[in-house]
């Protein structure tokens, strides 16, 4: 007949964490690949205004960056500067820019791209008119004024 | 020498590892947010454009100057009366939530001016359109059939801004951004407002929520009532064209 060994204590078979590691690394991969790293370094000084009325650009990859700031290296000077990609420019520069750019993105998406201009606070209207207009001259006329979201005031 | 077995390396320290890589990672990634203020910039404007006649109550001006203070219709404005202000352009011949027509309402008071709002209804429509497309003309009939929609989702007519009412900004080089942006935040707040006004009133959802239903669903319904708050309260804000350097500072 079977034998039942009821009485017999058992230890509890402590459950195998042999698999955790890899669930962990699993996860640790995951953010890896969907984090997108910051590609340029700002070299300006970029304090960001705050507005109740924002848009998020959900595609991300239409996005290009105009940084307007003071020089991040004091060697540069103290007055605002425009940064495209990874160096200093001109105003005038925008528009070859843009063009280049553009043709980064494919072509059924280069009507969406997007500009985001990463302005400070502190900068005087006249780098950001200019840098407007050649943006018009260049047709990418869609613009974001980055900014950080807060409540509406009163109402 | 007695054989041992071989022992087993113990893994169990191997998940602390990985997890302090993973938060790690998770600290010192930011997820780069990019959210600001939208603006759909003019095309370049052709040399040989001819000025074209405007209204001068249909145009509410703001303007800033260097000293970062705002001139509003001819009146020196704080930047938080701004809102109140152009809301009141906005609705002061009618249509704060459909149709409230203010009594009294001076169109020129010599200082302040409003644009005046028209009624679109619904019977007049129906012949505009036939006319349109009699005409062969089937986008203005859309965009009448479009008015027809709204009045039938209102269950009213309703007053509509005339085609050349508008916010005009005009900033000058030495205001700083921050104001300039908060003006034009201001701006569309106004707007905003309004459209959540009407649409909680009607729709039952703030303007704000359709919008962010809609791009998640992509109902045609929803849509329509996008659409229809849209033409109540149009959003215009026009930036005049910046003048000579020499000319903007004092």
């Amino acid at each position: 007949m079977g034998k039942f060994n009821k009485g017999k204590k058992r230890a509890m078979a402590a459950i195998s964490t042999a698999s955790l590691p890899d669930i962990v690394f699993m996860l640790l991969f995951f953010f890896m690949m969907t984090t997108v790293m910051q590609t340029e370094e700002e070299m300006v000084k970029v304090v960001r205004p705050e507005v109740s009325e924002v848009y998020k650009i959900e595609k991300k990859h239409l996005i290009r960056y105009i940084n307007i700031g003071q020089p991040q290296d004091a060697r540069y000077g103290t007055e605002p500067v425009i940064q495209l990609n990874d160096q200093f420019s001109e105003a005038a520069a925008i528009r070859d820019w843009v063009d280049v750019e553009r043709q980064t993105l494919a072509e059924a998406e280069q009507t969406k791209m997007w500009v985001s201009l990463k302005v400070d606070k502190d900068t005087k209207m006249g780098v950001v008119t200019d840098v407007k207009q050649e943006l018009r001259k260049a047709s990418a006329l869609k613009v974001l004024y980055s900014a950080n979201s807060r409540e509406r005031t009163g109402s | 020498m007695a054989r041992r077995e071989l022992q087993e390396i113990n893994a169990g320290s191997m998940a602390d590892i990985a997890f302090l890589l993973l938060v790690f990672w998770l600290v010192t990634t930011t997820i780069e947010s990019d959210e600001g203020v939208k603006r759909q910039l003019p095309p370049p404007v052709p040399e040989d454009l001819e000025q074209q006649e405007v209204k001068e109550g249909d145009v509410y001006n703001v303007r800033t100057n260097f000293r970062d203070e705002l001139l509003v219709e001819k009146k020196v404005l704080r930047i938080d009366e701004l809102k109140a202000g152009a809301k009141d352009f906005l609705i002061a011949t009618g249509d704060g939530i459909l149709n409230p027509v203010r009594d009294n309402v001076i169109l020129d008071d010599g200082n302040m001016m409003y644009p005046e709002r028209v009624w679109v209804r619904k019977t007049e429509l129906r012949i505009l359109e036939q006319s349109y497309l009699g005409a062969g003309q089937v986008k203005r009939a859309g965009n009448v059939r479009q008015k027809i929609r709204a009045i039938e989702l209102f269950g009213g007519d309703y007053l509509e801004l005339p085609g050349s009412a508008l916010i005009s900004l005009q900033t000058d080089r030495n205001t700083s951004y921050d104001l300039y942006l908060q003006v034009q935040n201001e701006l569309e707040a106004a707007v905003n407002e309004l459209r959540d006004e009407l649409a909680s009133a009607k729709f039952n959802m703030t303007y704000a929520e359709m919008v962010e239903r809609y791009e998640r669903s992509k109902e045609a319904s929803l849509l329509d009532r996008i659409l229809a708050v849209r033409l109540v309260y149009p959003q215009r804000i026009s930036e005049a064209e910046p003048r000579d350097a020499g000319a903007t500072y004092y």
